[in-house]
C-alpha cells in the first residue's frame, strides 16, 4: 500500500515536471508550476519529511510563483512603457 | 548554433550523464533499506535530540544545533542573495522613480478578481498566527526558524496579491524590513559567537536543555528558532518586494 | 534494481530540467527549467533518507526508540528551499535588467558584448 502511493506520487512528479518544462510560455508555466509543486509536497509527505513540507507549501505555491509572475510583470511594463 | 542543433547536442549529452548517474545510483543503498554504517550519523542525532538536548524535533535539533554552523551559512547566503538583488534592481542613472499613487490609477491594484483578493486578504493574518505558533514550537513539533520564517513571510505575499497597493505599501514602507533582517542576522551570529566566548565553541548550545516538551527547552535550539523566524520571513519579503517596487515604481527617464 | 528504480526520478528531474535550459527561448522559462532541476536534489537527498516503515524523526508523544527517516538530509532540504528563493529571486533580477539594455528576453539572441 505505501509502495504503491509512493510509485504513484513519483511518477505524477516526473510528468509534471515535463509539463512545466515543455510549457514554453512562462505565463502558462506558473499554471504549470502549481501542480508540480502540489505533487512534489505530497512527495514530501509520503517520505515522512513534515519539516520540508512546511517550507515548500509556502515556497512552491505563493512565494516562487508570485516572483515569476512580479518578473514578468515588470518585463512587460518595459515593452509597454519603454 | 540553431535549436535542432542544440537539442541534438544536448541528448547526446544526456544520455551520458544519464548513463552516468544510473551507475552512480546503482551504487546506493536500495530505497528504504539501510545497513546499520549508513544510518550512523542519523542514528547519532537521534540519539542526540530527544533525551540530551530535550528537543522532540529531530530535524530542527540538526539545522539549529548539531549542523548549526550550516545554518549560519545559508543565513548568510540569504543576506548575501538579498543585498545582490538590492544592488541589482537600484535605481539607475536614467531612471526615475514615479510614486504609484500618482499614477492613473488603472496601473495599481485592478486586474484581479474580487475573489482573489478576499481570500488572499482574510487568511492573510491567520497565517501570520500559524507562523510564530511554527517558529515557537519548532524544537517540538514540525516547524523551526526556517520553515516559520516563510510561513511567516506568507502575509506579505498575501497581501501582495489581495490587496491595493496603498494597503500593501502601509505594511512595507521604509526600510523596516531591511533592518530587521540585519538584526536578526547579527543575533544570529551573535549566539554563536556567546557559545565561544563561554568556551565550547561556535553555535554552542549553551542555554540549559529545560523540561521536555515544553515551549522553554532546548535551549539555544528554541532561542535561535525565534532569531531564525524574522530572518528568514524578512529575505523572502524583500525578495519579492525588490521587484514589485521595481515594476510599480521605476520608470525609464523620459 | 526495483529498489533502486525511485533515484531515477531525481535522474529524470535533472535531465528534463537541463533539457529545459538548454532548449529555452525565454530567460524566465529557463530560471523556471532550472528550480525543477534543483528539485532533483531535493528528491535525491529524501530518498537516500528514507527508511522503509520509518516514521518521521519527530518525538512528541512517541518513544525515541520508535523507527525514524533521517532526519540530516530533511535538515539539508529544508533549508535549501528557502535559499533557492532568493538566489532565484536574484536570477529574475538579472534577467529585469538585460532586458532593460538589450530589449530581449531570448537566450539564443546575439548579445552585444560591452555595455
Amino acid at each position: 500500500m505505501t509502495a504503491a502511493v509512493q510509485t504513484l506520487v513519483m511518477l505524477s512528479v516526473a510528468v509534471f515536471a515535463t509539463v512545466v518544462v515543455l510549457t514554453r510560455d512562462p505565463l502558462h508555466q506558473i499554471i504549470a508550476l502549481t501542480p508540480f509543486s502540489i505533487s512534489l509536497i505530497l512527495l514530501f509527505t509520503v517520505l515522512q519529511a513534515p519539516d520540508v513540507v512546511l517550507s515548500a507549501v509556502v515556497v512552491g505555491m505563493l512565494a516562487w510563483p508570485v516572483m515569476v509572475l512580479l518578473a514578468l510583470g515588470k518585463l512587460r511594463r518595459n515593452e509597454v512603457d519603454p | 548554433m540553431n535549436a535542432r542543433a542544440r537539442r541534438g547536442v544536448f541528448l547526446v549529452g544526456a544520455v551520458g550523464v544519464f548513463g552516468y548517474l544510473m551507475w552512480g545510483v546503482a551504487g546506493l543503498n536500495g530505497f528504504g533499506h539501510h545497513t546499520q554504517t549508513a544510518l550512523r550519523y542519523a542514528n547519532g542525532v537521534v540519539a542526540a535530540a530527544s533525551p540530551l538536548r530535550h528537543a522532540s524535533n529531530a530535524v530542527t535539533t540538526v539545522v539549529m544545533d548539531v549542523r548549526g554552523v550550516d545554518t549560519a551559512g545559508e543565513e548568510l547566503l540569504l543576506l548575501a542573495a538579498i543585498v545582490g538583488m538590492l544592488m541589482v534592481l537600484r535605481k539607475a542613472d536614467d531612471e526615475e522613480i514615479v510614486p504609484a499613487r500618482l499614477e492613473a490609477p488603472d496601473r495599481v491594484g485592478t486586474g484581479r478578481s474580487r475573489a482573489t483578493s478576499v481570500v488572499a486578504v482574510s487568511v492573510a493574518a491567520a497565517v501570520g498566527v500559524l507562523g510564530l505558533y511554527i517558529v515557537a514550537h519548532g524544537q517540538l513539533t514540525p516547524g523551526g526558524g526556517f520553515q516559520g520564517g516563510v510561513v511567516l513571510a506568507a502575509p506579505s505575499i498575501l497581501l501582495l496579491i489581495g490587496a491595493r497597493h496603498e494597503t500593501f505599501e502601509r505594511f512595507h514602507y521604509g526600510l523596516a524590513w531591511e533592518i530587521v533582517q540585519a538584526i536578526a542576522v547579527t543575533a544570529f551570529l551573535g549566539v554563536g559567537v556567546a557559545g565561544l566566548i563561554e568556551g565550547r565553541g561556535f553555535l554552542a548550545n549553551i542555554v540549559g536543555p529545560g523540561s521536555l516538551g515544553t515551549v522553554y527547552s532546548a535551549g539555544t535550539i528554541a532561542l535561535l528558532n525565534v532569531i531564525a523566524g524574522p530572518a528568514v520571513a524578512t529575505a523572502v519579503v524583500l525578495a519579492a518586494l525588490q521587484i514589485y517596487h521595481q515594476m510599480i515604481e521605476i520608470r525609464r527617464e523620459r | 534494481m526495483i529498489d533502486h528504480l525511485p533515484y531515477v526520478l531525481a535522474a529524470w528531474l535533472l535531465l528534463v530540467g537541463l533539457y529545459g535550459v538548454a532548449t529555452s527561448r525565454h530567460f524566465v522559462h529557463l530560471v523556471v527549467s532550472l528550480s525543477i532541476a534543483q528539485a532533483s536534489t531535493y528528491v535525491l537527498l529524501l530518498e537516500v533518507g528514507y527508511v522503509q516503515g520509518g516514521s518521521a524523526p519527530i518525538f512528541k508523544d512517541v518513544p525515541s526508540a520508535t523507527r525514524v527517516v533521517d532526519p540530516v538530509v530533511q535538515a539539508l532540504v529544508l533549508t535549501d528551499l528557502v535559499i533557492s528563493v532568493a538566489v532565484s529571486g536574484l536570477l529574475l533580477a538579472f534577467i529585469v535588467q538585460s532586458h532593460k539594455r538589450t530589449n530581449t528576453t531570448d537566450p539564443t539572441a546575439p548579445q552585444p558584448l560591452a555595455g
